[in-house]
């Protein structure tokens, strides 16, 4: 072969290989295997799904096409950073890493990289104050939020009064699960219920003592911070020791359809936080079914619409692509660079009207972003399962949660992050 | 009698019902390490592949569906048809056998006279294999596995023992899943010793396990001998999947049960059937009574794991072999 075929197939294979330089590039650190994979796969599913619909629709964004890199990190957090350093030289614009273990690593490195992290519901919790972390996005909701959504939803039901009753968390023996114990303290001492926190160890197969003790002590309420198959065994022995699944509350990690179905009909009436809509009923998956599942160019299989964490992947990719049109408007170029797109994230502002637009009227809340708050509204809505039907139902309005108690945490974890990473916080 | 006695017998009987659960996965690493002196660290994903399979037969889900879908651009993915349970726990019985010569025929048999080490590396790579052919052949979504074992605790036994205690004492919990797997679990160890005393296979796999150099001299196939340990490593392989699946749904985490395995194999020893039992028991009932007694009020909980290992630890420095595993003497 002479120096012409080398150079000409050296030239063909790097054209193949990365991005054109106009693309918008998402890289998707998803998980498709591992324990964690029936989570991972639906919501990598719909984060990848909202981004080919824009392409096949519309062109991509403000005509720049959009390409979504995946990177299988099977949830594990070494397998994410690489993820992270082997795709960041390609453009990437935004990490979306679907695990806390992750995000806590690359905080610091895509801060210094200048190139935005978002984690919706997931993460560090206190990077919703931008003034510290500038480059951390947790919007519309975070941990906290959820711990404090459940707790409003039972005080929704007991007439605004806990005092005296009784609630348990169980919670996946990790960073991620020991998040909401702090705040879950700090509303217990405000409304005056009694907290017990029960953890369960990685992975979570094996609850029959923590399940006993939950018998033996009869709390008033159980709430849940499980992911993988400690949510499926949790929901399974609840049903086994006939605790009242109506109150049984998991956060959004814990509520999802694959959750549920192994207990079948003895999961129905089992709640959880959620910070989006459920169900199909939305013009824009009749979209994505015509422009994307027909024309065989969905992710997976096309049958994850509608089941929650699709949603929640769906969710997230459209208020990223909401972030690239800001950053484009901002910066008067469809050709963003990460720095542009953490500007646009930072400006985002969702409206009522712009999500009946965009096919998804009344899927989450109205929101801005600012730098002093990352973090969004904080709202939510609890959603309730139907074993018969095998679908989940908003059982409530989408509700603010307290401020009063979460701000003080946030403030005073992110000053300590501060502190210890020589961060002087601050808006430009 | 007092409550927080009756919690504690209530602690060890499921202590006792969840060490049968741990000891039916060790049972498998037993059979192997046994007969070839392998640990074959894909035994929790044998467990996974068993139950995944079974409920892929079950449900007449076509094998491979995605991959044929991304390829052909077809969209199949069931058959159509509905298996009978028996039916289809027969025939996941016999893709384990076939799975235990394909094992035999394409990886032990290249191995023969290699060091341990090497045949364990060997199960490393067999078992990430597994991982990924499983997820390739049946999809990676969780599944619901409905043999028609019976779910819940006992009503009958929390009725007929509340008035043992006061007003906080609801009557004693048995999962009924647990009670079945306890039955299911002695009479595949009955069914085990029979076949390995009372069947002329059954002796030429321990005459194997003895010394194979010896039984070889006496006309007895080596390969042969794998291939039937393997199949039943693989048949005790699915009845783990079938018990620990009913409890999750089958899914990639049903083959991190080999976790539980380990200490009941170093407490127990790893060449004794027996010892897997009772191994697994006492590991069941001491990491139950130990979350219960110190663990939960005293340590914060999640304890369970911890005591287990360290149970394991202590007969490794103080009983290598475990209660009834075989001294091995190498002299230098």
């Amino acid at each position: 072969m002479n120096m012409k075929k080398i150079a000409a197939a050296s030239v063909a294979a790097l054209m193949v290989g990365t991005p054109v330089l106009a693309d918008l590039v998402f890289p998707s650190l998803s998980y498709r295997t591992g324990p964690y994979a029936a989570g991972g796969i639906p919501y990598a599913d719909g984060y990848s799904d909202y981004f080919t619909l824009l392409n096949e629709r519309d062109g991509g964004i403000g005509g720049a096409a959009i390409q979504v890199i995946e990177c299988e990190t099977g949830y594990n957090t070494e397998k994410g950073v690489e993820c992270y350093e082997s795709t960041k030289g390609q453009g990437a614009l935004v990490y979306n890493p679907l695990s806390t273990g992750i995000t806590y690593q690359l905080i610091p490195k895509a801060t210094a990289d200048n190139i935005p992290l978002y984690t919706p519901g997931y993460g560090r919790t206190s990077a919703a104050n931008g003034k510290v972390f500038s480059h951390v996005f947790n919007f519309p909701a975070n941990y906290w939020n959820a711990a404090s959504l459940a707790v409003n939803h039972l005080l929704a039901e007991n007439g605004g009064d806990l005092n005296g009753k009784s609630v348990a968390l169980v919670y996946h023996n990790s960073a991620y699960g020991k998040e909401p114990i702090r705040t879950l303290e700090g509303l217990a001492e405000k409304h005056g219920f009694k907290l017990t926190a029960i953890p369960v160890d990685h992975p979570g197969q094996e609850q029959k003592s923590q399940w006993l003790q939950i018998r033996r002590e009869k709390p008033d309420y159980v709430l849940m911070w499980g992911w993988g198959v400690m949510n499926q065994v949790a929901i399974q022995e609840a049903a086994n020791i006939r605790f009242p699944m109506e109150n049984f509350v998991g956060v959004w990690w814990s509520g999802g359809d694959h959750d549920v179905a192994p207990a079948g009909e003895s999961a129905t009436g089992y709640k959880a936080v959620t910070f989006h809509a459920v169900g199909s009923d939305f013009p824009v998956f009749d979209d994505i079914q015509k422009h994307v599942v027909e024309t065989g160019k969905a992710a997976g299989a096309g049958d994850n619409i509608g089941k929650a964490i699709y949603n929640r992947g769906v969710y997230a990719a459209m208020l990223m692509a909401e972030a690239v049109s800001k950053a484009q408007e901002i910066h008067g170029t469809p050709d963003i660079t990460a720095a542009m797109m953490r500007d646009g994230m930072e400006a985002l502002e969702i409206t009522d009207a712009r999500m009946a637009e965009l096919g998804m009227g009344g899927f989450g809340p109205a929101f801005s972003v600012s730098c002093e708050n990352h973090g969004g509204p904080g709202t939510g809505a609890i959603q309730q399962w139907d074993g018969a039907a095998g679908t989940w139902s908003l059982i409530s309005e989408f509700g603010g949660s307290d401020m009063d108690v979460i701000q003080p945490l946030i403030d005073a974890d992110s000053a300590a992050y501060a502190a210890e990473n020589n961060i002087e916080a601050g808006c430009n | 009698m007092p409550d927080q006695l009756l919690f504690a017998i209530e602690v060890t009987m499921n202590g006792l019902m969840a060490g049968v659960l741990y000891a039916l996965v060790a049972l498998g690493f037993v059979l192997i390490f046994k007969a070839s002196g392998i640990f074959n660290y894909a035994q929790g994903v044998m467990a996974l592949f068993a139950a995944m399979t079974l409920v892929g037969i079950q449900n007449g889900q076509v094998p491979f569906a995605h991959l044929i879908n991304a390829v052909f651009g077809t969209e199949v993915h069931h058959f159509g048809w509905h298996v009978p349970a028996i039916l289809a726990i027969l025939l996941t019985a016999c893709v384990m056998v076939l799975f235990a010569w394909i094992v035999e025929r394409y990886v032990l048999k290249h191995l023969v006279g290699q060091p341990d080490i090497i045949l364990f590396m060997a199960t490393i790579g067999l078992a990430y294999f597994m991982e990924g052919f499983g997820d390739l052949m049946w999809g990676a979504d969780i599944k619901k596995l409905d043999v028609g074992l019976p779910q819940g605790g006992s009503f009958w036994l929390e009725e007929n023992t509340a008035w043992l205690g006061g007003e906080g004492f609801y009557g004693f919990f048995i999962d009924k899943l647990d009670m079945v797997a306890t039955v299911v679990a002695a009479i595949l160890v009955a069914s085990l010793v029979a076949f390995s005393q009372y069947t002329k296979q059954g002796r030429a796999m321990r005459a194997v396990a003895d010394d194979h150099q010896a039984a070889l001299s006496v006309g007895v196939s080596l390969r042969f001998i794998w291939v039937l340990v393997w199949s039943l490593a693989g048949f005790v392989a699915l009845v783990a999947g079938i018990m620990w699946g009913a409890k999750s749904g089958v899914q990639f985490s049903l083959s991190l049960i080999a976790l539980k395995a380990l200490p009941v194999l170093m407490l127990g020893g790893f060449t004794s059937i027996p010892g897997a039992i009772v191994g697994g028991l006492i590991i069941g009932v001491g990491e139950k009574l130990f979350e219960f007694l110190i663990g939960a009020p005293f340590l914060g909980g999640a304890t369970e794991n911890w005591f287990a290992y360290m149970l394991a630890l202590l007969f490794l420095v103080f009983r290598p072999q475990g209660l009834f595993g075989e001294k091995i003497i190498e002299r230098v």
